[in-house]
């Protein structure tokens, strides 16, 4: 049997398993911490380190952190809020969006936080980062100039004998996402799909279907990121 | 080329887990890893091309073009800066033909900067086909240069040998140990055996407990307490590991290189006495790249150990059985941390690990393992052989012991020194004769930049704590220009790239240091510096971003007169500078601007 804690986000009393990723206990309670690199079952990434929250005075990573009895958390404070805030706008400065013209456009959940923590303008200077988009491969275009180096792909997409098909190439500023040209050559239509659905921005993209759904019924049209958690528990 | 490859894998088992070898040997063949190479690994350890390319392209010594027959790697950290760097860059560009960054055409020559290669001591310095070359100046490029074009053999370019074990025929270096001061734990005289034999007398519960007792705190900079590390491995079930870490890449740190020659039995013991503490059967020593001269001296160590037994099965005859392999790293600073060290031992890119689970709990291969510094491993034999209340009535209440510094930079003495904890910067200073000195760097550029008005504080986990880094910055030195510009271009260089905060806050920092540099700085960018800095602080995985803005936010507030004397105090100011953009395409058509001139 696992075992029951209780601990608090921002004061409010919460329940949850011992061992549970704080992030998805939290969600468990109707607390939304926000994620992008973060997928519930999934080995964590903490790179995007937009969950960071406290705990017990230290700033950590939510998705990373395991849920334990008694943890008093901080995490809509001010602080945080801006704190996000920034990582949002680093990784638009980071990259090239250009969200007009994006696929992902309104499926996307940077720009879903861009809106919800109210970005205007980008505190921070642009990188104006030279990226090449690859092709090459039958099913996929791989749009790096949008790639947030969230690792989803990486951990999720294998061959069938689980080999992997997306990875890294360099390091810090020279990071690049990167795509086997053979495996991917024998990637399925819903391996392709799934590649595309788990990318939470418009980098990977499945060939021939661009902007198949119209606005107004695109995932964050009508619903800020994030209420779907904060509505289902009142 | 293709059979090569093919012997190089299988003479590492086939083994994945071994790509960091097999990687290093094919560059060391062929100056590159080809695009056949890489498919060949895929096919053979049949993982992913994508896969090998992600191991191969996070280490700065893995090339995927020739290197050239002769390859250069310069060493651009700070010291090697202060002591005369750019007149070396300028011959060596002068003698073969070429910039820095490139090779000749006929691919004699290449030329490259690297990060520090733990040489302070004698600087301006670097590696030529893995061999070290210290204390360069014109000249001395003049000759080498000479000899590269006459074909010579890199071995026999070096004509001077260093001191001690620097002079041992399976290294024949010019290195030298610059050993100012010995104290009683390190580099007092040392019998192999003795620790050992005293601690496999005991059980292993004792042997931790003398540690614990002792309270020594690991040598590597983060001062965690290792009886407590020991316990804790000791606690979980399975097979166990004992890591050293002679990754030595805080720049301004040596006192490694030095233990590592002069002290190599006494390493290897204590990673023994480590394995016996916890129940490892299997150490591996983690060895920086730019070391790769020691490779062969510390193998013919490590048979030694076996031959008289102090290594393999039945240990003296006390039923322990443990050996030691030694991991060559291929350049990323990063790796010295504990958790990118795993991995980069494991064949992998060295990005540092989510925590929980600590290494202790699941490190190399997934099972307990210990990671401590090479000095750490040194004093566990001391402690062994001389008791813990000898050990502990040593330094001060907090820091029990002695440490190893390594001083550079604007001092008539640099090199190694063992002293007792508690030593203030003032007599450190005095020890070391320096003068009109502006702040000394503690414990490298993760560390603080201190003012002369600190100068009484004292070297302790307690006040100063410090790997061992200290460099001394003069006067008449630029501290904005020359040494935090340097810095944050390490860190921008060497960040893993994991997090989104220390990808891109290191990369801003790095340009908006810059900027202030180049004069078009304005208070705001000061403001901003200093509340980035604190974002990034807050929100990374390990201690390289946690750490890294402190070249920028300790000068912010030590020295925060410098940056004032450098900004303008109006509202806005352009980073872009029209000058300098328009400048390529000027050449480009060969004329000059008028307007922007
Ligand atoms: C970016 C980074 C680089 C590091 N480099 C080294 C290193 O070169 N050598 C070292 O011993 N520890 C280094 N450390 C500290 C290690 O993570 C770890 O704390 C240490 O090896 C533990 O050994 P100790 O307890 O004996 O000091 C580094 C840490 C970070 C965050
Ligand atoms: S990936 Fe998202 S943020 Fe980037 S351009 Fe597309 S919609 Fe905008
Ligand atoms: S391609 Fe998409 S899923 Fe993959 S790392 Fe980049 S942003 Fe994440
Ligand atoms: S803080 Fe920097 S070096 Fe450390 S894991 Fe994150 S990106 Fe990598
Ligand atoms: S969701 Fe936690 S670091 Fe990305």
């Amino acid at each position: 049997m696992s075992e029951t804690i209780k601990f608090t986000i921002d004061g409010k009393e919460c329940q949850g398993t011992k061992g549970q990723l704080l992030v998805d206990a939290a969600a468990d309670n109707g607390v939304y911490i926000p994620v992008l690199c973060h997928m519930r079952d999934l080995i964590p990434a903490g790179s995007c380190r937009i969950c960071t929250v406290k705990v017990n005075g230290r700033n950590m990573a939510a998705c990373t952190t395991p849920a334990e009895e008694g943890m008093a958390v901080e995490n809509n404070t001010p602080e945080f809020l801006d704190i996000r805030k920034a990582i949002v706008e680093m990784l638009f400065v980071e990259g090239n969006h250009f969200c007009p013209a994006c696929e992902k456009s309104g499926n996307c959940d940077l720009q879903a936080l861009g809106y919800k923590y109210q970005m205007m303008v980008p505190r921070f200077p642009y990188a104006f980062e030279r990226r090449e988009i690859d092709a090459t491969t039958p099913k996929i275009f791989l749009e790096r100039n949008r790639c947030i180096f969230c690792k989803r792909c990486v951990r999720v997409i294998k061959d069938e004998e689980g080999r992997n098909i997306f990875a890294f190439k360099g390091r810090g500023n020279t990071l690049e996402i990167n795509i086997d040209r053979k495996l991917a050559a024998t990637m399925t239509d819903e391996i392709a799909q799934k590649a595309m659905d788990i990318c939470p921005v418009g980098c990977i993209l499945k060939k021939e279907i661009g902007f198949v759904n119209p606005i107004g019924q695109r995932k964050y049209d009508t619903m800020p990121i994030g209420s779907d958690i904060e509505n289902n528990h009142q | 080329m293709k059979e090569k490859i093919i012997s190089i894998i299988k003479a590492h088992g086939t083994d994945t887990a071994r790509l960091m070898d097999i990687l290093l040997r094919v560059q060391a063949e062929f100056g590159y890893v080809s695009t056949e190479a890489v498919s060949i690994m895929a096919t053979m350890l049949h993982i992913s091309e994508v896969d090998v390319v992600q191991t191969l392209s996070f280490y700065h010594f893995f090339t995927t073009d020739a290197v050239g027959k002769y390859a250069v790697y310069m060493n651009n950290s700070l010291v090697s800066c202060m002591m005369g760097m750019k007149e070396v860059v300028d011959e060596f560009e002068k003698q073969a033909g070429i910039k820095f960054g490139s090779k000749t055409p006929d691919g004699l020559i290449g030329l490259y900067y690297t990060a520090c290669i733990g040489m302070n001591d004698q600087e301006p310095a670097a590696l030529i086909n893995g061999i070290v070359f210290t204390e360069l100046n014109r000249e001395k490029v003049r000759n080498i240069v000479a000899d590269m074009k006459a074909g010579k053999s890199v071995n026999d370019m070096v004509a001077v040998i260093g001191d001690g074990i620097n002079a041992n025929p399976l290294m024949k270096s010019m290195v030298k140990n610059n050993i100012r001061k010995s104290g009683p734990v390190i580099l007092a005289d040392y019998t192999l055996g003795i620790g050992i034999a005293k601690a496999l007398t005991t059980d292993s519960k004792s042997v931790i407990k003398e540690v614990k007792d002792s309270n020594l705190r690991g040598r590597g900079g983060a001062g965690f307490p290792t009886g407590m590390k020991w316990d804790f491995c000791s606690r979980e079930t399975g097979v166990h590991y004992v890591l050293c870490n002679a990754d030595e890449g805080e720049p301004g740190t040596f006192k490694d290189r030095v233990l590592l020659t002069e002290r190599a039995y006494m390493v290897f013991e204590g990673m023994t006495i480590g394995g016996y503490a916890i129940g490892a059967a299997e150490g591996i020593l983690y060895l920086r790249n730019e070391y790769t001269y020691m490779k062969a001296y510390l193998e013919n160590v490590l048979n030694d150990m076996r031959t008289k037994n102090f290594l393999g099965n039945n240990i003296l005859g006390k039923g322990f059985n443990f050996d030691i392999r030694i991991q060559m790293g291929a350049g990323a600073y990063v790796c010295g941390e504990e958790s990118a060290l795993i991995e980069s031992s494991e064949g992998k890119r060295g990005e540092p690990r989510n925590r929980p689970p600590f290494p202790v709990q699941k490190g190399y291969k997934g099972k307990p393992t210990i990671v401590n510094n090479v000095e750490t491993f040194c004093s566990v034999v001391r402690i062994s052989e001389k008791g813990a209340s000898w050990y502990n009535a040593i330094g001060t209440s907090e820091s029990a012991g002695t440490k190893l510094l390594s001083i550079s930079g604007d001092c008539k003495l640099p090199g190694v020194y063992e002293i007792a904890w508690g030593m203030s910067i003032n007599e450190m200073l005095e020890m070391v004769g320096a003068e009109n000195v502006q702040t000394v760097q503690v414990a490298g550029p993760s560390g603080i930049c201190l003012p002369p008005k600190q100068f009484d504080r004292k070297i302790a986990l307690e006040d100063l704590p410090t790997g061992g880094s200290m460099i001394v910055i003069g006067q008449h030195r630029d501290l904005l220009k020359d040494v935090v510009l340097n810095f944050m271009e390490f860190f921008a260089d060497e960040s893993c790239g994991s997090c989104v905060t220390c990808r891109s806050f290191n990369m801003i920092l790095r340009n908006a240091i810059e900027k202030i540099v180049d004069g078009h700085g304005i208070k705001k960018d000061v403001e901003n510096m200093l509340a980035w800095s604190e974002i990034l602080r807050k929100t990374t995985r390990c201690g390289l971003g946690q750490t890294s803005s402190n070249p920028i936010s300790t000068t912010i507030k030590n020295f925060r007169e410098l940056y004032d004397a450098r900004v303008k105090d109006v509202d806005y100011q352009s980073d872009f500078d029209m000058q300098k953009s328009v400048l390529a395409s000027c050449e480009a058509v060969g004329r000059s601007s008028v307007v922007h001139e």
